[in-house]
């Protein structure tokens, strides 16, 4: 895909988002809208996947592991065929086919349930694994957030990676800076990431989690990286494209009003 | 002959279980415990040693089974626990087909002590939807147990011991998934066992036959789905039950049997099990004596009901 059509897809998915969170009256607006164009270069260009036939043994697997931003995902997966636009508009209530948090037994081109934090490499792994024994040429796509490398499993599953030396697999970090409570480093101290995926024998990558010439070149150099596990340490602004939601950490899980929704979409109307 | 349901667990693996290609077993550094070590024997390919990290194991368990394949997954029953969160909402919720194989169940793991003990696993494990728990109650059993959890959908806990035990089932006998088995017929009080209990069960039958008393003794492996007829049956037949378990009375085998019995056909029940306590070193004669699991504990709860 060319550039101007990822920017033209990212601004539409960032307007579903907003309008997503606004109808289900809940949800985390910020770590959803900081992925947008990473998902774009994901689905535009790398995951093969089928969308008429969503359980395809052949198709690359992605698991949102950081799974509260599942509205990003679902906005992505229905403009690619997965299932129909109608479907966003019934987010988060009782027995609708988007869940709050990804679940693979309900929603088509969801290829692992998650939502709670630090699940998702593990299972990547697994599946990696699996792809390995099967001898198939499909990856594995995992994406943490950086407030969920706080969770211990994620640095026992970064140890498992490395050690089978899993190169059909990447994982890639949402390095928004910010979670719930405040500034990562402050809640937390996080960094150096890079470093400590290096310590723990992985090839890393740092880009613009924005950029689609760095997000491409990056996922590109992670399926070539042979003998090891490559992890994208992806540089984003939470609430990304959303001027008054862009770097503050209430935004995690706030929900939109009427006036703010608004005003996000006329926002993002004017970009596109 | 005696067997542990952990070597019962080696022998099945290795003979008939890895000829599975779709079966992997992931391991955390105790294989050569939980005897899960006679699969890499066999087919070292499909076998992965996640280190000791029991979040892991159960996390990389559940994406193998997302990518379609049977991963027999497990450690000692309560470092099994440390992974409870991920079997939850990594295998249970999305109902992924991980057999999670435990060994060490209860008091009886050596001297450990109470670290070690896993109590509680039949009570969190039953909690769970879409899991299935069984405690197989000798070799022959835990056997077909796994042949049958392979061939079930669904995850699945299975509950072994470190102790050897004496085959309990006659020749003849097959294994049905959510089914009990009368193994002795009674009248007077029923007597119903899981795991190594079964066996004390029947020798306090025995005893209370001395006493001119008839014990029904039932083996119950399948703690969940629960063998509700059967329960019903036994309690119409006896009207008085007993349950036996290498674990806490909260939440175990006599929960599951209470709970059958307050819904359809209430009689007396008593519950031998580890009463709301941790436990301690020791051999598994003297804490079975000092926690009361023995026959002669089973025999004189018989004995207080039908006062």
């Amino acid at each position: 895909m060319t550039n101007e059509e990822l920017a033209r897809r990212s601004t539409a998915v960032r307007e579903y988002v907003v309008k997503m969170l606004a109808a289900a009256g809940a949800g985390h607006p910020g770590g959803s809208l900081s992925i947008v164009e990473i998902l774009q270069v994901l689905y535009g260009e790398f995951m093969h996947v089928r969308p008429q036939e969503p359980h395809w043994p052949g198709r690359d697997r992605l698991i949102l592991s950081k799974g509260h931003a599942a509205p990003a995902l679902y906005a992505t997966l229905m403009m690619h065929g997965f299932f129909p636009e109608e479907e966003l508009w019934n987010l988060r209530k009782c027995g609708a086919m988007l869940q709050g948090v990804p679940d693979m037994n309900r929603t088509p081109g969801i290829d692992m349930s998650t939502g709670s934090l630090g699940q998702g490499l593990s299972a990547g792994n697994g599946m990696a694994l699996g792809a390995r024994l099967d001898h198939a040429g499909w990856r594995t796509y995992v994406i943490c957030g950086d407030g969920e490398i706080e969770e211990g499993i994620i640095w026992e599953a970064a140890m498992t990676s490395a050690h089978f030396k899993l190169d059909n697999l990447t994982l890639i970090i949402d390095h928004n800076k910010l979670q719930l409570s405040g500034a990562s480093e402050e809640v937390m101290n996080i960094m150096p990431i890079a470093d400590k995926f290096r310590d723990f024998h992985w090839h890393t990558i740092t880009i613009n989690g924005h950029d689609f010439d760095e997000i491409r070149a990056a996922l590109k150099e992670a399926g070539e990286t042979k003998g090891m596990p490559t992890v994208i340490i992806a540089e984003t602004i939470k609430g990304k494209g959303v001027d008054f939601m862009e770097n503050k950490a209430a935004w995690h899980n706030k929900t939109l009003d009427a006036a703010e929704t608004k005003k996000a979409l006329e926002e993002l109307e004017g970009e596109s | 002959m005696t067997m542990s349901t952990r070597d019962a667990y080696g022998h099945v693996l290795e003979t008939e279980i890895y000829k599975n290609p779709d079966v992997v077993v992931v391991d955390a550094d105790i294989a050569s415990s939980t005897r899960a070590e006679k699969f890499k024997n066999k087919a070292p390919e499909r076998f992965f040693n996640v280190g000791i990290s029991e979040q892991d194991l159960m996390g990389t368990a559940a994406g193998l089974a997302a990518v379609g394949k049977i991963p027999l997954a497990g450690s000692y029953a309560l470092f099994t626990e440390r992974g409870l969160e991920i079997t939850r909402n990594s295998i249970c919720l999305p109902n992924l087909n991980v057999k999670i194989i435990v060994s060490h169940g209860g008091l009886t793991i050596g001297s450990d002590g109470a670290t070690h003990q896993a109590i509680e696993d039949i009570a969190l494990m039953r909690s769970l939807p879409n899991l299935s728990v069984i405690v197989p109650s000798d070799a022959w059993e835990t056997e077909e147990a796994v042949k049958a959890a392979v061939a079930h959908k669904g995850p699945v806990y299975i509950r072994l011991g470190k102790d050897a035990v004496p085959d309990i089932h006659p020749a003849g006998s097959t294994f049905q998934w959510g089914k009990g088995q009368i193994l002795r017929d009674g009248i007077d009080v029923a007597l119903i066992g899981t795991g190594r209990m079964t066996a004390a069960a029947l020798s306090a039958a025995d005893q209370l036959r001395q006493d001119g008393l008839e014990a029904m003794v039932i083996n119950m492996p399948t703690i969940k789905p629960i063998d509700a007829d059967l329960i019903e049956y036994a309690a119409r037949k006896t009207g008085h039950i007993v349950t036996a378990e290498e674990g806490t009375v909260l939440g175990g085998l006599g929960s599951a049997v209470a709970e059958t019995l307050v819904r359809r056909y209430p009689v007396r029940q008593e519950f031998i099990g580890v009463q709301d306590t941790f436990g301690e070193s020791g051999s598994s004669e003297d804490l079975l004596k000092k926690y009361g699991l023995t026959a002669e504990d089973i025999a004189a709860a018989a004995r207080r009901i039908l006062a």
